[in-house]
């Protein structure tokens, strides 16, 4: 028998008005953006079809001094391992730090929990170029840090944290932070209490009830938080800038400069690093279902 | 037979609040101990302290000549079953039976043994490789069992197991818990709420009421010779009347003289007086020892039960004969039908089977009837609210 109800009805009138804003919404602001990504990244200042933008990514090579010689690389592919090698390395971080910190914050009393989301929060309230700045005049040579340990009598003369790595990591884990632990936080607070209690029944000592309940359970929490923390730290710019004093050049950074000269090829930078995350991803999500099926 | 749990005197206090008061029981091997009370009575606080999830305030928790007080539960040689049967999601069956062998090290073969052997004992051989989440309530809990066996306790603790399964799976879940135990030879700790449960699984009962034990004895004891009016209202239906015993084996009360079985009571002193429905017999009005009238028939299936009034007290009486409403009957009681017990603070609590009758009646009574019986009402219903009311 047919169904005249028009709310149950797949593709119904209602349900068809009702979703048109969204629809609108992501095509105007995801789809067509997406298109003209993929449009400019195969086609020519002419706006005729090419291959070039992409193979000048993966060709384009140059010279960079190495002791006493100099040396050929491959410009783009540099920059990619780098963004890739640091994003790794924050998001690493964050799962190290945030996951415990997640499991304290599940485990203690309602009331300390909001504090101390709230507290993880609030830096998310402040603009990210304000925090990035806040950071610059704490890492730099005179900045509060080194000066600090100045003042504990220390030789510092020679030890520089902007410009280095180390301080883009410092600023991408400071940002992103948040996004690890409120995934894993959600888990595991919703995370029955009888599951840990029957572990240990079971002869589970702390370590033991960590290790084969309360992980393998908060797994889909870990994969959201390093989707959430990976994504945004790998195409992330304007940190490497600014705490790297442009030394640390990331393929956000070149993305947004190259787009002022050549549109195309940023473009086409942005293209592939989209594919690259695309299939970084999906490869996650399989190991993830992988693990829910076993 | 051998102690294998002993409490002493343990009393534990949640936020102020004494749930167990002084409870002192001894458990033996190979025995079906089940502790039986309302929601709140402590029941279950008692479980988790011998299973080490809760640690007494005072009083000390001794297993096998051990004090265990402070051994966490990973250590004891005890394991649970659930009330939700709490089986790992990510596991599935074959993994959560194997559970803590794998904790233990157990070599491979050897797990592959006994798990199997448990899944056999539990009739789920063949489910190895299930989903747990693809597995009705039943079979759920015969995981929970073969999980919380594998490791061979001394003693196996289920808190109310058996509560989400409907009343079918609940019957043959009992007739196979009993067999396990047998077939074991481990103690079960059996924590309920369900009397007909308790008492037709258990060895031992132990009648929990406000965190202290009320009874403890054998389900013909419990049933025939409760200790108190609690006890004799929870299990099983009870008419209690206030009686007066006039010396050994004479007793008084309804407004008539009962030869009876009990005796060691002082002269005169005021009694509580229990007969059970099903002890009543029923017989033509002049000559009856009590007369009275039928105000409600409810049928059973097995028989019919009656409410019958007697000079303002409403009678429970089970019956295979029909009897309709406002017939005038005698009744009967053989002395071994009456049962005596002291006074306690239960006394008087549960009053009679006045509201026990049709709702709507009660109603168009209550317009007639004076102030008094409304009183008796509301005390009614008390315990029954109560009960709903607090939780564990």
């Amino acid at each position: 028998m047919k169904n005249k109800n028009p709310l149950n009805r797949r593709g119904g009138l209602i349900q068809r008005l009702a979703l048109a804003p969204y629809t609108l919404w992501a095509v105007l602001f995801i789809v067509v953006p997406l298109f003209f990504v993929g449009y400019y990244a195969f086609t020519d200042g002419q706006f005729h079809f090419t291959t070039k933008n992409i193979t000048d990514i993966f060709t384009t090579t140059s010279r960079i001094k190495d002791g006493d010689g100099f040396k050929e690389i491959h410009t783009y592919l540099v920059i990619f391992g780098r963004s890739l090698k640091l994003a790794v390395i924050s998001t690493a971080i964050c799962l190290l730090l945030g996951y415990p910190f997640a499991y304290i914050i599940a485990r203690s009393s309602a009331r300390t929990q909001s504090i101390l989301i709230t507290i993880i929060m609030i830096p998310m309230w402040m603009n990210f170029l304000i925090r990035t700045y806040a950071w610059m005049t704490i890492l730099q040579d005179t900045g509060l840090l080194l000066n600090g340990l100045r003042l504990l009598g220390l030789n510092m003369d020679n030890v520089h944290i902007t410009g280095t790595e180390t301080a883009v990591v410092i600023g991408m884990v400071y940002d992103y932070f948040p996004y690890m632990i409120l995934p894993i936080y959600s888990i595991m607070a919703k995370m029955d209490i009888k599951l840990l209690e029957a572990a240990s029944d079971l002869g589970c000592n702390g370590f033991g009830v960590l290790r084969r309940v309360i992980f393998p359970l908060s797994l889909p929490g870990v994969i959201s938080g390093v989707i959430m923390v990976l994504i945004p730290s790998i195409s992330t710019f304007y940190i490497s800038k600014m705490l790297g004093n442009g030394l640390t050049t990331m393929i956000g950074d070149v993305i947004e400069s190259q787009y002022q000269t050549n549109p195309h090829f940023s473009s086409a930078l942005a293209f592939i690093l989209m594919v690259v995350l695309l299939v970084a991803m999906a490869l996650m999500q399989r190991y993830a279902n992988k693990r829910a099926a076993a | 037979m051998n102690k294998i749990i002993e409490l002493k005197n343990i009393t534990k206090a949640f936020d102020g609040e004494v749930v167990l008061d002084n409870i002192n029981l001894d458990i033996y091997d190979n025995e079906f101990l089940t502790l039986l009370g309302p929601s709140g009575c402590g029941k279950t606080t008692t479980l988790r302290i011998i299973g080490g999830f809760e640690t007494a305030d005072v009083g000390d928790v001794i297993f096998l000549g051990e004090r265990i007080n402070n051994v966490p539960p990973y250590k004891r040689n005890v394991n649970t079953v659930f009330q939700r049967y709490a089986l790992f999601p990510h596991l599935n069956v074959f993994e959560n039976v194997a559970f803590p062998l794998r904790e233990k090290r157990v070599p491979k073969a050897e797990i592959n043994e006994r798990v199997n052997e448990m899944l056999k004992l539990v009739a789920l051989s063949g489910f190895e490789k299930r989903s747990v989440n693809s597995l009705s309530g039943g079979q759920q809990q015969r995981v929970a069992i073969a999980r919380a066996l594998v490791s061979k306790p001394k003693v196996l603790l289920l808190d109310e197991p058996l509560a989400a399964l409907d009343l079918k799976l609940r019957k043959d879940m009992q007739q196979e818990l009993k067999k396990i135990q047998k077939a074991t030879g481990i103690t079960f700790v059996f924590v309920t709420h369900d009397q007909e449960e308790a008492l037709s699984m258990s060895d031992t009962v132990v009648v929990m009421s406000e965190g202290r034990i009320q009874q403890i004895g054998t389900p013909v004891d419990i049933y025939n010779e409760p200790t108190n009016a609690f006890v004799a209202d929870f299990i099983g239906e009870s008419n209690i009347l206030d009686g007066v015993m006039l010396r050994d084996k004479k007793v008084s009360f309804a407004g008539h003289v009962f030869d009876c079985v009990d005796f060691g009571f002082e002269p005169k002193e005021p009694v509580d007086v229990v007969v059970r429905p099903e002890d009543v017999d029923i017989v033509p009005e002049e000559k009856g020892m009590l007369k009275g009238v039928v105000t409600s028939v409810t049928f059973l299936g097995v028989h019919y039960e009656i409410i019958v009034d007697i000079n303002g007290f409403k009678w429970m009486i089970q019956t295979t004969d029909f009897w309709d409403v406002d017939e005038h009957i005698g009744l009967y009681i053989e002395p071994d039908a009456i049962h005596i017990m002291k006074k306690s603070e239960y006394s008087g609590m549960f009053g009679d089977y006045s509201s026990f009758s049709m709702e709507l009646d009660e109603i168009g009574e209550l317009e007639q009837e004076n102030l008094e019986e409304l009183g008796e009402l509301t005390e009614q219903d008390e315990p029954e609210a109560a009960e709903s009311e607090r939780s564990e």
